[in-house]
Order: structure tokens, then C-alpha cells, then sequence
């Protein structure tokens, strides 16, 4: 078992108290997956503890557990041990229906290529966040002004068709954080990006975290944006390292 | 709704085409409503706008050959008369014969009547809108059908075969008509000896004068007949009224053709819907992945949905019916057997948008089945 218990040289204030500011925290969580001689276990042990306005990159080969970990840190998977705290409430236990309130009270996704919804202009896609979430502009950030602190406040009224890759993330970043969730799960966000624009979209993602403060994880293959990251972990055949 | 209405107007073409298949099943609908309703006029109107509560057949008589198979007696009817639920009784005659026309001009036209043969100044009597009521031994009043074939008050009409001849003096006013035949009231005593098939000059046999086809009963006000009773005291099977509707020549096999064809319509249509969505479900599951990940409930999904399915199919069957009124105005001018009621329209209606529905809530339960999981990785 390796364990990451949160030495990252910064912001070290930030981590011993992620469950009392809206942190992260997942203990001893272990997830198999598949039956029988087909079993795998994605996630051995893990340890994470990410705080409020903390941003840490997990790198790791294909089928390392990266997005596994997203899964169960997002509430979208049960672990079959450990647990998952979120604002101090624990998430692993939790039923389905459960799971999808917090998920649309506490936890941003970002998820490849923006996944945005093609019937909706780069405006609606943060408005409809806003009506899943039961929210009102009051409750999280203003739609518009989030379009113009990342840049898109000029293609508000375009549909995702009518965006660049970069563009589009941009617009899944501003969807994310339009709620105000205590977790942002990052998921591959430049996949499908060339190197500069892969850059300006860490960038922005860096600067949303700690603007919003916000804990958030990003899983990525990419090596060249990490220097944009207050911590960097490693996951290989489901152990998390530093 | 925030995600219905924007998907409806984003993939308008998609939804425009489901939407105008269902347009197209609701004029069908509408078309196939109006020929019911004609077929029902043309079948019975003429029995439906008499007063009567039920009629008494002949003893053992079945429903589907009762109005030509029946004779009973008309003393009968003093015993049904003279029931305690029964407010009048009186004997009534029905057949169908061939004729001729002839006009003013000396014009011949052929002509099908449905003889009723009831007592001038019974209950039956039919009401006038012109000319004169029933009264003299040859004048009959027509349905107002027949005056649309080019006959008028005052023209004559001959039995084929007996040669009797009759005198139009007055008409209905409205449509009357059995198994599509005009229906001409005639005195009861007329329709006896036409019935006899006796001609003028021709001896009536014995008895001619003591039949009908049937006893027409009116229950005392507010009182239901007890049939069973009555039938048991006077040797008589009876049909309420509705019932006696199946004695129409090809009455049941036309409206049970045309309810089978807009059952089928029905389903079709919940069928079309309910693909559509499945397919459209399929499509977006991807999407659906995402907006659960969100934290979707997914009753939001399917609400979202449902309402999708309701604005559709609302607003097409709305269109198909407008098309399909509009051209079934057009019919009611033709000979073809066709009535627009409000009614059945409405029934028809909130049958096509009840079961598409139907369809529609049985597609989208695979939101259910969509995984927020699928949301992670590079699908899009």
C-alpha cells in the first residue's frame, strides 16, 4: 500500500483541514472492478487529502485507476472499503439518489473536450448547471461574469458546434465552477488540445482553484502542464504515490 | 424545461418529422372520426331520432336480423302498454323497398326508402318542418335526404312491383336514414298492406292488418323498463334502443372496421412516439451521462423528457386536426357519409396525446438506465 498523506510544499495551511473548509479527504478507499478471474482492483488503499484552493495533478499510465479515483471522489462510484469525505460528510455510502445531490451541491466536473450539451449557446450551458443544481444565479456566480473571467464572455450566445476544442473547455471549466462546488474533478482536460492551448487551459484552471477556492483534482497524460499544479501524485496499478 | 424548449427548438427538424407523422395520424383520425360519425348517421339516424326507449320484437328474434326478420302482433302492444314503467306503446313497421320517383316535371328517379309504418298521432308520428304530418293513407313524410335526390312536396313515389303510389306531403326536415336507405314515415295501416305485398287493387290477406315488425316502447318519465318483465308478459324480445342499433343492415361490421382501423391508428401512433424517443434517448445517452454527473435526478431527465413528448404531440395533433377538419368540411358537402361531431373529435384527441404519451414515458425510462459514469473518459 503506498499512501499519500499531503507533503506537497504548497500550500501546506490548506490541507490539514479539507474536511472543515470544503476539502476533499478520501481514506483507505479500495475499489475492485469486474467478476471472478476477470477482477481487478483499480484502486488499492488510497489516501488523498486535497484542500480548499489546492490544485493536484494525478499522472499515471492508461488504466492506473486515474479516473477511477475521479469516480469514486465524484460520487459516481461506491468504493468497496474506505470512504470518501466531502465537506466533512461522508459520500461513500451514500445512495443514488444521495449521490447525485451531492454531486450537483458540492462537486464540479470537467470533463475531455468540454462534453457540453449541443442544444445549449455557451450562456445556457452555465444557466442549466445553475437549474440541475436548483440554484439561481444568487446562489453560485453570476453566469456572465464567470463567461468573462474565462475569457468567453464574447461567445456567449454560440452553441458548443461553433467553438474551438479550447474554447469549449473553457466552457466546461465556467459550467463546473457556476454552482460554486466545494470539489472540482478534472478529467483529461487536454486531451484533445495542441500544446499552447493545453497550456492556457491549466492556467485558467489554476487560477479558478485558487480564486474559487476550490479543491481540485486533475488527472492528466500530460507532463508539460503539471508545473501549474501545487502538487503533482503519481498512480500506478491503483497506488497512489507522490 | 429550461433543456426541453431549447431542444425542441435546436433539433426542430428531428422533432418536426415525428411531429408530422402524428400530424398526419391525427388527420387520419379526424378523417376516419367523421366517416364514423357519418356511417352512424347514415346507418341509424333514423332510429336514433325516434322517442323511443326500446322496442319489442318478435319472440327469440336476434339483434342482427330484427328489423327484417320480426313480425309481432300489434295487440301486443296493449299489454306492454299497460306496464306500470312503460309511459307508451305502439306498433312500429320497417322495411326497405325499391322504388321510383316521380317529379313534377315527370321526372323518374330511382329511389331506396325505408318504410316506417307508425300510427298517425302516436308517438312515433314524425314532426314536420314542411308541408303536411301524417294523415292520409298515401302520404308519407320524407327524410330531408330525399328531397336532396331532387324529389319535392307534392311529387309522387311508386313501389316497384305493387305499383303502390305514394304522395310526398311533408319532410323531417333533417336526415333520417336506416342501413343508408332515406327513411319515409307512412301510416301504420299503408305499410301493412305494402308489407303484405299487396298492390292497389289486390286482396290483404288475413292477418295483414294485425302486424308490425316490432312494438316501440317510451318508458314512463324517468322510469327504466324492465324488459325482462314485460317481454315474459307479452311473449316479446326487446332491445333498448342503442341495442336495436345492431338490427341495421351492415351497421356493426362498419363501425367495428372503423374502430379497428383508429385502434391501429392509436397504437401506430404511440408506437411512432415511443420509437422516437427510445431512438432519441439512445442517442443522447452520452449527453443524459453528463447531465446526471451534473447531479441530475432522474426525474428532472424525465420530466424534461415527458414535457418534450407533451409540447409535440399537443401541437401536431393540434395541426393534423385543423388539416383534417378542414378537409372533412369539404366532405360534408359531398354524398359521402361523413359528419364532423365535436365529441368523438375531442375523445380522438385526447386519445392520440393520452397514448403517445404512453409511449413516450415507456421510451425514456432508459434515462433509469443511463450511467453518470459513462461521462468520464474521451466519448465526445
Amino acid at each position: 500500500m503506498t499512501t499519500t498523506n499531503s507533503t506537497s510544499p504548497r500550500p501546506n495551511s490548506r490541507r490539514g483541514d479539507a474536511q472543515e473548509r470544503g476539502g476533499l479527504l478520501v481514506e483507505g478507499v479500495t475499489l475492485t472492478l469486474g467478476d471472478g478471474d476477470a477482477t481487478i482492483t483499480a484502486l488499492d488503499d488510497v489516501h488523498l487529502n486535497v484542500a480548499p484552493g489546492e490544485f493536484v495533478a494525478i499522472v499515471g499510465p492508461s488504466g492506473s485507476g486515474k479516473s477511477s479515483l475521479l469516480a469514486v471522489a465524484g460520487a459516481l462510484t461506491t468504493p468497496d472499503a474506505g470512504r470518501v469525505l466531502l465537506d466533512g460528510v461522508d459520500i461513500s455510502r451514500a445512495n443514488g439518489r444521495e449521490k447525485a445531490r451531492h454531486r450537483r451541491e458540492k462537486i464540479g466536473f470537467v470533463f475531455q473536450s468540454g462534453n457540453l450539451i449541443p442544444a445549449l449557446t455557451t450562456l445556457d450551458q452555465l444557466r442549466f448547471a445553475l437549474d440541475v443544481a436548483g440554484k439561481r444565479a444568487d446562489d453560485g456566480y453570476d453566469p456572465r461574469e464567470l463567461l468573462d473571467r474565462v475569457g468567453m464572455g464574447h461567445r456567449a450566445g454560440h452553441r458548443p458546434h461553433q467553438l474551438s476544442g479550447g474554447e469549449r473547455q473553457r466552457v466546461g471549466i465556467a459550467r463546473a465552477l457556476v454552482t460554486r462546488p466545494a470539489v472540482l474533478l478534472v478529467d483529461e482536460p487536454t486531451a484533445a488540445l495542441d500544446r499552447a492551448r493545453s497550456d492556457d487551459i491549466v492556467t485558467l484552471l489554476a487560477h479558478e482553484t485558487h480564486e474559487a477556492n476550490v479543491a481540485t483534482i486533475m488527472v492528466t497524460h500530460d507532463h508539460d502542464v503539471l508545473h501549474h499544479c501545487d502538487r503533482i501524485l503519481s498512480m500506478v496499478d491503483g497506488r497512489l504515490s507522490e | 424545461m429550461f433543456l426541453a424548449w431549447r431542444e425542441l427548438v435546436f433539433a426542430r427538424a428531428r422533432f418536426g418529422l415525428m411531429g408530422g407523422v402524428v400530424a398526419l395520424i391525427a388527420t387520419l383520425v379526424v378523417v376516419l372520426s367523421g366517416l364514423s360519425s357519418g356511417l352512424v348517421n347514415d346507418g341509424v339516424s333514423g332510429l336514433q331520432r325516434l322517442p323511443v326507449t326500446a322496442f319489442a320484437f318478435a319472440e327469440g328474434t336476434k339483434t342482427d336480423s330484427a328489423f327484417s326478420r320480426s313480425t309481432v302482433n300489434v295487440d301486443q302492444a296493449k299489454a306492454w302498454k299497460s306496464r306500470a314503467d312503460v309511459g307508451d306503446a305502439t306498433p312500429f313497421g320497417n322495411m326497405l323497398v325499391n322504388a321510383k320517383a316521380v317529379t313534377a316535371d315527370g321526372v323518374q328517379v330511382p329511389i331506396d326508402l325505408a318504410l316506417f309504418g307508425v300510427e298517425p298521432g302516436s308517438f312515433l308520428a314524425p314532426a314536420v318542418s314542411a308541408g303536411a304530418g301524417l294523415g292520409a293513407p298515401d302520404g308519407i313524410v320524407v327524410s330531408q335526404t330525399v328531397l336532396e335526390h331532387g324529389l319535392a312536396i307534392g311529387d309522387t313515389v311508386v313501389i316497384d312491383r305493387l305499383g303502390t303510389r305514394l304522395k310526398v306531403v311533408g319532410t323531417t326536415g333533417d336526415q333520417r336514414t336506416f342501413g343508408h336507405v332515406d327513411v319515409a314515415y307512412l301510416p301504420l295501416r299503408s305499410w301493412q298492406q305494402v308489407h303484405a305485398g299487396a298492390g292497389p287493387g289486390d286482396e290483404v290477406r288475413d292477418g295483414a292488418y294485425a302486424e308490425a315488425t316490432a312494438i316501440a316502447l317510451r318508458a314512463r318519465d324517468g322510469n327504466r323498463i324492465d324488459l325482462p318483465g314485460g317481454d315474459a308478459a307479452a311473449g316479446t324480445t326487446s332491445m333498448t334502443l342503442k341495442e336495436s342499433f345492431g338490427a341495421s343492415p351492415g351497421y356493426s361490421a362498419e363501425t367495428a372496421t372503423l374502430t379497428l382501423i383508429q385502434v391501429f391508428l392509436y397504437a401506430i401512433s404511440a408506437l411512432v412516439v415511443g420509437t422516437f424517443f427510445t431512438v432519441w434517448t439512445i442517442q443522447r445517452k452520452h449527453e443524459l451521462a453528463v447531465i446526471r454527473a451534473m447531479g441530475s435526478s432522474t426525474g428532472y431527465l424525465m420530466r424534461d423528457t415527458m414535457i418534450q413528448a407533451a409540447v409535440i404531440l399537443t401541437v401536431s395533433t393540434a395541426v393534423g386536426f385543423l388539416i383534417g377538419v378542414g378537409g372533412g368540411t369539404l366532405l360534408t358537402t359531398t354524398p359521402m357519409p361523413f359528419a364532423l361531431e365535436v365529441p368523438p373529435l375531442v375523445l380522438a384527441a385526447l386519445l392520440l396525446i393520452g397514448l403517445g404519451l404512453a409511449g413516450a414515458a415507456a421510451a425514456v425510462g432508459r434515462i433509469v438506465r443511463v450511467d453518470p459514469l459513462a461521462a468520464l473518459g474521451g466519448q465526445r
